[in-house]
């Protein structure tokens, strides 16, 4: 049986015109139909965070959308951040404090803490970690994380 | 790339060390921090097909009958495969090893072809054109089970009223008892005695990525292609090569991106040995991911012991004897192909570990039930044994009215002592007990946590400090795996590359997921070569590429893997100094390699620049004398020798508030001081060690798999089984003390695992410091809100 | 764990919407918070998902008279944004903190949790304790559901073939009113152990989450005079079921300790 309907949605800044499957959910649907492999799947739970994109502008679960409820919105992914430039302060200071190892839950946490950093206020280092609470890591023990991005939001040294 | 900023001699350090110690960022993080790696889910591949599994919902059945043919119609489905269709492809396994006496399993097939013996245990496995289609079709196959006795309690295992396996008489899969002599007497002559039983709940590793294996058959060539989440390519090259029946250096073994690994991903894995077998059978490409639900299910568990300690003491506050009867339950097989008989193992060697005492009894069994398979998962062992250890100490002192950290003073090991033999055999060769035991309470400032403690406690807010003293073991000789008969390599090569522009590319056969295992094997090679270190590139986990090596497990990349780095970089550094020495008519001794360019050793003046040595080199060769040739290439192993493990030492400090009205313990901060000998990159030893810590809290408060009575896993999903997040976890503080082994000429010991050993135990003695005022006192791990007002007798 | 096949429709009008939620294995679709997790692990098998995301006027939030209503697609991260809320609803902007993470408060409706009526989740029993009305849309136009009778059982609410939550109306607080959130979790985030919306006005209601199928109104506690008064009533209020790793008397102990925090604040002077 067919259920496939057709969307329209734009990914990283470009159209994208598919007919998809209602059961396939976003992440899958980045991942396996337009390559865009950098946002990864941890639980499908919606609770690992390892799969967070952005939609219309707020950071959300991809594997907690159903990729026909993107139609008509703008999804953007990791490899559109980066490549934007909009990620780059959060990634050099990523990069320096050791803040992943791994590299599995990095797309979604720094998805995650853009959001905080786009809000443009200071916050202390317990808003951070509240923040980045639904982003699990297994490897860095997250201090790294919440230095980085308390030296990327708050200036300090 | 970016380019490290830092100079190639920082200040202090001497000529030669070059970027050994310092802190540099990962050079191949940058892909990760983009979403440009590439892990083995994001490949793709011509023709790839998907597998998804069938898995037993009985913890012990027998499968009587398996029906496909509703699964077979299903859209997308190129075949559905019960365990004797796979086991024409793949021969069944036994894990047992030789040292370990008398340990005993049955075979265990890729798929349960009689009965299954654990809930998630796969029975039968769909290839689909995609993985939803593939689980569409598990959905339709339909199986007729007897159910059979289960056996889920460990003292009803040991017991044996239900045996398990009906060629055994037992469940008993390996026991092994240890006594030096002379405990009864030295506990008869104590003036003090102490005693407890401690629980440690079972855990699993929730590895970010799932197990991910993408095995690819070329049947022309009778090969086998397999991109594969391992941590160790060159074990699984064997065994893909013996199981399968295809010619060892017919397979070969990628690992890729890994998403966390902390040896969940070292294990052989009947699923991903199917997965393999299909590739063979359909002679097309098939990759299987395990997706949550069934990582919980099926990745190894560890962990679950119940022990029973005594200690005896002098009123002094001497420890003269320890005694311990640990019981594990593991699951109905032994993992293939280290055992499930290791943890259990090093309980009873590792025990009471930091201290003086000479007298020692151990008794040890390891049980099969009818629950997931366990086997090795960061640091193995130590964490029960530094709980175990640190737990009966910190009681000792309460009974004595002694200070924790001045009855750990009177009874570690001396710095001078060594080398030392411990009471379970094992040999140290040079710790730090005390000096660590310095650095720990000057950092944490000991004496005022204490006396805020006191304040608090005025006003009713009860916070604990605990420590936790240990030793760790790394670097591992045969002596873990190999004298049992395991083909798994104790030794490990890097081969160094100069190109012809000066780069120097190096290939390791230890692996990298994510630890940083790359990143130092650059600064090594940069700093024994004399290049700059964007000039190197790493390539490791490629059994086609590499030399042939041991990987990652058991905190050996940086000792072992490193010092093979070390060896080549300084062979080729002089191979270059002779091309050079030819180039320019001078001695090979009167040159030296410096940032990128031959200079005359004495004055640093530069002589010529690498890109140029390569260019003569290689493509004009015709310039250099007849009976020379350049070897711009080299290989060099290294297998550490002198000691089975290498033995590093470290002491934790956990500092803890404990709302006694909710049970809630909050983690206000941690310290972490350890001694891994040479510290190659700083940063990457924090994280690690950080890492490691956090997992050892997720032990200590939040992580337990639970089983009902009739062996279902009740808690098998990311909102129920507890891992530790951001907000509940505290600073970290973490500093190094160097005492490097001289087995190597690198001196690097192994720190992978440390913060996991320590954490439990240091968390545990917190809280139990936190309740003791109260008459509480907890044992069983994880802490829970409802076991800590259990021990309040609150509810 | 992908999802099992279903259909997908996105009515652009009421109308539309209250045909196809008739239609057999039908399901309402949201933010989808709950919904898709659950399809994902193939616990539920619709046929046919309505997305309602679509249809206008369901996500407002509005101050008339005394009263705010809070559209059915309001998503959490909005009504912890809205000043409206924060000033004249204060209960239950202290209750969207407690809700998951950021990423699943933006796409998580008020609608979608009212619906699902999750005994842990945070919204029902702050609808109880302020006597909020449920707004029901069907072909046969509006019909409200005070929030005591709209809890039913488990997972079980008064919602009628064919209608939709539209909306809840909230009275706002009054001058002398007072009300408290608390909630205790393992984690940042996770499903309550327990928890506690509180509000005293004209006279005190405690009403409890994670405490029994629905949440739970502690009449007797709600009633006492003083604080030991109602910690001993609250044994009489409560059997709160028990979970993976609370027995029901350290729930009921845990109540206890939540009510007397909540006493206490609320106790505090202006």
């Amino acid at each position: 049986m067919d259920h496939a309907v057709e969307a329209t949605l734009t990914v990283n800044g470009k159209e994208v015109r598919r007919r998809i499957e209602p059961r396939m959910h976003l992440v899958d649907f980045l991942r396996e139909e337009l390559g865009l492999t950098g946002s990864h799947i941890g639980c499908e739970h919606g609770v690992c965070g390892a799969c967070t994109v952005r939609v219309d502008g707020q950071i959300v679960r991809g594997c907690l959308m159903l990729a026909v409820q993107a139609d008509g919105c703008a999804v953007e992914t990791i490899e559109g951040l980066s490549d934007s430039q909009e990620l780059s302060s959060l990634q050099k200071a990523f990069h320096e404090r050791n803040a992943l190892q791994c590299g599995f839950c990095t797309p979604g946490m720094l998805m995650a803490a853009q959001e905080l950093l786009a809000k443009g206020s200071r916050v202390s280092r317990d808003e951070i970690r509240t923040h980045i609470s639904g982003n699990y890591c297994r490897c860095t023990g997250y201090q790294a994380i919440v230095d980085a991005i308390d030296e990327v939001i708050n200036g300090k040294g | 790339m970016a380019k490290a900023e830092l100079p190639l001699h920082a200040p202090g350090t001497q000529l030669d060390k070059g970027y050994i110690g310092q802190s540099v960022p990962r050079p191949n993080a940058q892909r990760l921090l983009q979403g440009r790696g590439a892990f083995t889910d994001d490949l793709r591949f011509p023709r790839l097909a998907h597998a998804a599994f069938f898995r037993s919902p009985y913890a012990h059945a027998k499968i009587k009958k398996l029906d496909f043919s509703k699964a077979l119609k299903s859209e997308g489905v190129i075949g559905v495969f019960d365990g004797r269709a796979v086991a024409e492809y793949c021969k069944p396994w036994v894990a047992v090893l030789a040292h370990l006496k008398g340990i005993k399993s049955p075979e265990q097939h890729a798929l349960a072809i009689e009965r299954a013996c654990w809930q998630g245990e796969p029975v039968a496995a769909v290839v689909a054109e995609s993985r939803t289609q593939a689980e569409d079709a598990v959905a339709l196959i339909e199986a007729e089970w007897q159910e059979l006795p289960v056996v889920v309690d460990m003292e009803e295992a040991l017991e044996g009223r239900t045996v398990i396996h009906p060629e055994y008489e037992d469940n008993i899969c390996f026991r092994r008892e240890h006594d030096t002599g002379g405990v009864d007497e030295a506990f008869a002559k104590a003036d003090v005695v102490v005693e407890e039983t401690f629980h440690f709940g079972r855990h699993t590793g929730v590895c970010l990525e799932g197990r991910a294996i993408l095995a690819d058959y070329n049947a022309a060539e009778h090969s086998l292609t397999v991109y594969h989440a391992t941590q160790a390519p060159h074990m699984m090259q064997d065994i893909f090569s013996r199981h399968l029946g295809i010619p060892e250096a017919n397979v070969r073994v990628i690992a890729k991106d890994i998403g966390g690994a902390f040896g969940i991903k070292v294990h052989v894995y009947p699923d991903e040995m199917a997965t393999a077998a299909l590739s063979v059978m359909l002679r097309r490409p098939v990759k299987f991911v395990a997706d949550r639900l069934e990582s919980f299910l099926s990745d190894i568990h560890a962990r679950e012991h119940r022990v029973r300690i005594r200690m005896a003491v002098s009123k002094a506050g001497e420890i003269l004897a320890f005694d311990l009867d640990d019981l594990t339950a593991i699951g109905p097989y032994s993992v293939y192909p280290r055992t499930s008989g290791i943890e259990g193992n090093q309980v009873v060697n590792l025990t009471g570990g930091p201290y003086r005492h000479q007298k020692y009894r151990a008794k040890m069994n390891v049980v099969f039930t009818n629950k997931n398979v366990t086997c090795q998962y960061r640091a193995v062992g130590h964490p029960i044994a530094v709980a175990l250890t640190e737990g009966i100490v910190d009681l000792a002192a309460q009974k004595l009215g002694i200070d924790p950290a001045e009855f750990r003073r009177l009874n570690l090991i001396a710095d001078d002592a060594y080398p030392y033999t411990f009471p379970s055999g094992i040999k140290f060769e040079q710790l730090s007990h005390h000096k660590a035991l310095d650095l720990l309470l000057k950092t944490m400032n000991y004496r005022g946590l204490r006396e805020e403690q006191k304040a608090l406690r005025a006003k009713n807010i009860h916070r604990g400090i605990g420590l936790a003293a240990m030793i760790e073991v790394t670097n591992p000789s045969p002596a873990f795996y190999g004298v049992g008969g395991a083909r798994i390599s104790a030794q490990d090569g890097a081969t160094l590359r100069l190109e012809p522009t000066g780069m120097v590319t190096v290939l390791c056969s230890v692996t990298e997921q994510g630890q940083g295992t790359e990143a130092i094997f650059a600064q090594i090679a940069a700093s024994a070569v004399g290049v700059s270190l964007e000039k190197i590139r790493v390539i490791t986990g490629d059994t086609g590429v590499t030399p042939y090596g041991g990987g990652t497990w058991a905190s050996r990349g940086a000792g072992i893997g490193g010092e093979a780095v070390l060896l080549a970089g300084r062979a080729l550094r002089a191979n270059m100094l002779a091309v050079a020495s030819q180039i320019l008519k001078m001695e090979k001794a009167e040159l030296d390699i410096l940032n990128n360019e031959v200079v005359n050793k004495l004055t640093l003046e530069s002589k010529m620049a690498l890109a140029e040595l390569g260019r003569v080199a290689y493509f004009r060769p015709d310039t250099l004398p007849l009976d020379f040739q350049s070897e711009l290439t080299v290989t060099r192993h290294y297998t550490p020798r002198q000691y089975g493990f290498t033995f590093t030492n470290g002491i934790q400090a956990s500092y803890v508030e404990v709302d006694t009205d909710t049970g809630f313990v909050k983690l206000l901060k941690h310290w972490c001081v350890e001694d891994s000998g040479t510290v190659i990159n700083p940063m990457l030893v924090d994280e690690q060690l950080r890492g490691g810590v956090v997992q050892g809290i997720g032990a200590a408060l939040y992580e337990e798999c639970l089983y009902g009575p009739d062996g279902q896993l009740l808690n098998g999903n990311m909102a129920d089984y507890l891992v530790p997040m951001s907000g509940e976890m505290p600073d970290i503080v973490c500093a190094h003390i160097e005492t490097p082994t001289r087995q190597s000429q690198l001196g690097a010991k192994g720190v992978g695992e440390a913060g996991t050993a320590g954490a439990p135990g240091a968390v545990m003695n917190a809280v139990n410091d936190a309740l003791a005022p109260l008459g509480a006192r907890v044992t069983a791990m994880p802490f829970t809100p409802e076991r800590v007002l259990k021990a309040l007798k609150k509810v | 764990m992908k999802a099992p096949a279903f259909a997908y429709k996105k009515p652009r009008s009421l109308e539309e919407a209250f045909e196809l939620i008739e239609r057999p294995g039908a399901k309402v679709l949201a933010g989808g918070q709950s919904l898709i997790p659950s399809l994902n692990m193939r616990l539920s098998q619709p046929e046919l998902l309505v997305d309602i995301t679509g249809l206008p006027g369901l996500a407002e939030i509005r101050l008339d008279r005394g009263v705010v209503r809070i559209g059915a697609l309001v998503t959490h991260t909005q009504l912890e944004n809205s000043e409206e809320v924060r000033t004249h609803v204060p209960l239950l902007h202290q209750a969207v903190a407690h809700i998951a993470h950021p990423a699943i408060r933006n796409r998580g409706t008020l609608g979608g949790s009212v619906a699902l009526a999750d005994p842990a989740a945070e919204y029902p029993a702050c609808l109880l304790a302020l006597d909020a009305t449920v707004v029901l849309y069907s072909h046969s136009g509006e019909r409200l559901a005070g929030a005591g009778e709209f809890f039913k059982g488990l997972f079980e609410t008064d919602i009628r073939p064919g209608e939709i939550v539209a909306a809840v109306e909230f009275p706002a607080l009054k001058k002398d009113e007072r009300s408290v959130f608390l909630e205790l979790a393992r984690r940042h985030g996770d499903y309550a152990i327990i928890g506690l919306a509180a509000h005293w006005g004209a006279d005190r209601r405690f009403v409890y989450l994670g405490a029994g199928a629905t949440p739970v109104f502690a009449a007797r506690a709600s009633g006492a005079k003083t604080l030991e008064q109602a910690r001993n009533a609250l044994k009489e209020d409560l059997d709160p079921p028990a979970d993976l790793y609370n027995a029901s008397k350290t729930k009921l102990h845990l109540a206890g300790v939540l009510l007397e925090r909540a006493w206490t604040t609320l106790s505090k002077p202006h």
